[in-house]
């Protein structure tokens, strides 16, 4: 009697699929434009029709931002300790590990020098996908001895922060480090050494409170994320919803601690100029 | 107002309150002996509970709310407190105090967190939970001491900086980042204490210094334990094993070299004693004024970044 019954089920799935097979094609998950990968990669992970900012690591902003082959990397194998021996629903070190396996990082931001159009500068740039870009001990001496490099060599600083705040399994530690970096920033500061801060999507919490913020030049890429508290805390303290583009960088442009929101396309030459300006 | 009671205190105040009745009843009656016999059972007691605190116990005691507050030391342990208002760019937040005053000999600017004894000074003081302005206002009471050449002392006890729209619009971060980078700078000495709760970024805000101080039973670290339990377990049941796993008391923040000292309550805690308390602290910063005071100011710049610097552990 079956013989009308559909063979495959699912034909006409209601829900439309977000993610396309491993291959040579992203979707975009603003406007569902689909690109190809070199398209993409050409585009410096930008949708080449909304222009949706693809969240990308470090190892391509290095290569979005930096002149070829510049980049020397400083202290790429430093690894976190576990001073609390920390354990939530598993071991602290075992995190790490997984982390490390799977991102390929040794933690959340990478470190160096190199080149932009020829200006040498000391760049840090962290990683999302290393627990949330989240700060420990490791962010926070690696950060710290970039700013020191930068004095040392009297070169400008630039860090580009992706990140969710400071990382809980090293506890108070991790919340120090907010200290450790200010307190090198500041020495920095007071040398007249440039030092810009480049936000990008996510940046929340002890990072914002901390280096993210404290750039002569302070910038961030379209729609990033950008506050101190999460939006989820900040709904259930208020108990009400958040008016449309709250904490993106346009919204906190507009607040007047940004001083521009630059494409990733432009990021590079908009560096390039600052950087004729004060160095 | 009625007293609070945590529950491992329970035992304790239900013992007392006889002993209280006891001894009120030793006028008529000859029960000297069985008034010794509970006294003695009452310091076993205390000496027991008060022994071996788990971390949870020390943040409720932290958060007790008889607990002595900022405005509480200064009235007991400074003369001559003038109170000075307002970050002069939008509006006095009431959630961080601060003023010039004298400890004895010391001219000091005291500046803290300021929490409320009940719902309405809760409601005045947003619970201890500064917006930008308080970072502001405590920024520019620094500057200030640094230009009359007077230590900073700040008292830190506040559950976050306060997580609201209009505190992101004018820019809760950057108040608190800009704190980190101007007292990095600072040519006066700065003691910090922690006198209860210590949460994240919202008391760090005001606590770079020489010499970073907590009292006993306070607590000091990167998130609360009901908010790590419902990040790392999901669920709000776990604060208990999060306080455990964060190590955030004053003991634990001594081994990872956080603070430099821990200063003693009386037994039971700071609320239990007020004056005592005060005066404790009172002789602790007296101390360590006049240590500081000897240091020259590019030293003390130099010390202090080392110090901070040399926060954290790793591997290479």
């Amino acid at each position: 009697m079956a013989w009308f019954k559909r063979a495959k089920k699912n034909i006409m799935d209601d829900t439309p699929r977000k993610d396309l097979p491993e291959g040579l094609w992203e979707k975009c998950p603003e406007c569902e434009e689909i690109i190809h990968k070199r398209q993409l990669e050409a585009n410096c992970w930008t949708c080449i029709k909304c222009s949706h900012h693809f969240r990308i690591g470090s190892e391509e902003y290095i290569s979005v931002l930096l002149d070829k082959d510049s980049f020397r990397e400083m202290d790429k194998k430093m690894r976190s300790a576990d001073p609390l021996d920390f354990t939530d629903s598993k071991p602290y070190p075992a995190r790490i590990k997984d982390s490390i396996k799977k991102s390929g990082l040794f933690d959340a931001v990478r470190t160096g020098t190199g080149k932009i159009n020829g200006h040498p500068v000391a760049l840090a740039c962290m990683d999302f996908k290393f627990i949330g870009g989240s700060m420990g001990s490791v962010v926070g001496e690696k950060i710290s001895r970039l700013v020191d490099k930068g004095i040392k060599d009297k070169i400008p600083v630039i860090i580009i922060s992706q990140s969710g705040g400071a990382r809980m399994m090293e506890g108070v530690l991790s919340l120090m480090q907010m200290a450790k970096t200010s307190t090198r920033l500041a020495k920095l500061s007071s040398l007249n050494i440039p030092y810009i801060s480049i936000m990008t999507d996510p940046t929340t919490g002890g990072i914002t409170a901390s280096y993210a913020m404290l750039g002569d030049i302070n910038l961030a890429e379209p729609g990033a994320l950008i506050g101190f508290a999460g939006p989820r805390v900040i709904k259930q303290t208020i108990g009400r919803d958040l008016p449309p583009g709250f904490q993106t960088a346009e919204f906190i442009l507009e607040h007047g601690f940004l001083d521009k929101v630059v494409h990733r396309k432009e990021l590079r030459d908009t560096l390039s100029k600052l950087l004729d300006f004060m160095s | 107002m009625a007293k609070t009671l945590l529950e491992f205190e329970k035992p304790i105040v239900e013992l007392e309150e006889k002993l209280v009745e006891m001894r009120n009843l030793s006028s008529t009656l000859n029960i000297d002996e069985e008034i010794r016999v509970i006294e003695e059972k009452v310091k076993m007691l205390k000496e027991t509970v008060y022994k071996d605190l788990t971390r949870w116990q020390r943040v409720q005691l932290a958060r007790h709310p008889e607990r002595p507050y900022t405005l509480d030391y200064i009235y007991l342990m400074t003369h001559d407190f003038i109170e000075l208002h307002g970050d002069r760019k939008y509006k006095d937040d009431k959630a961080i105090v601060g003023g010039f005053a004298k400890i004895d000999e010391f001219n000091v600017m005291i500046i803290g967190h300021q929490k409320g004894r009940d719902t309405k000074s809760n409601v005045y003081r947003n619970f201890g939970m500064p917006n930008p302005e308080g970072y502001r206002k405590a920024l520019r009471l620094m500057k200030l001491a640094e230009k009359f050449n007077i230590p900073i002392i700040t008292f830190l006890d506040t559950p976050g900086a306060y997580p609201g729209i209009e505190a992101e619009e004018r820019g809760q971060a950057e108040a608190i980042a800009r704190n980190l980078l101007e007292m990095s700078l600072l040519k006066v000495p700065i003691i910090v204490v922690v006198i209860g709760e210590g949460a994240s970024g919202g008391a760090l805000g005001i606590g770079m210094g020489d010499r970073v101080l907590m009292l006993e039973n306070t607590w000091y670290s990167v998130i609360s334990p009901e908010s790590c339990s419902s990040i790392l377990w999901r669920s709000w049941d776990y604060k208990e094993q999060a306080a455990e796993a964060l190590k955030l008391t004053s003991e634990d923040l001594l081994k990872l070299k956080v603070v430099d000292r821990v200063v003693a309550e009386p037994l039971g805690g700071a609320h239990k004693n007020h004056e005592e308390m005060a005066l404790t602290l009172k002789s602790v910063l007296k101390e360590e004024l006049s240590q500081l005071l000897k240091i020259k100011p590019e030293k003390l710049l130099e010390n202090r970044i080392e110090k901070f610097g040399a926060m954290g552990e790793f591997n290479e």
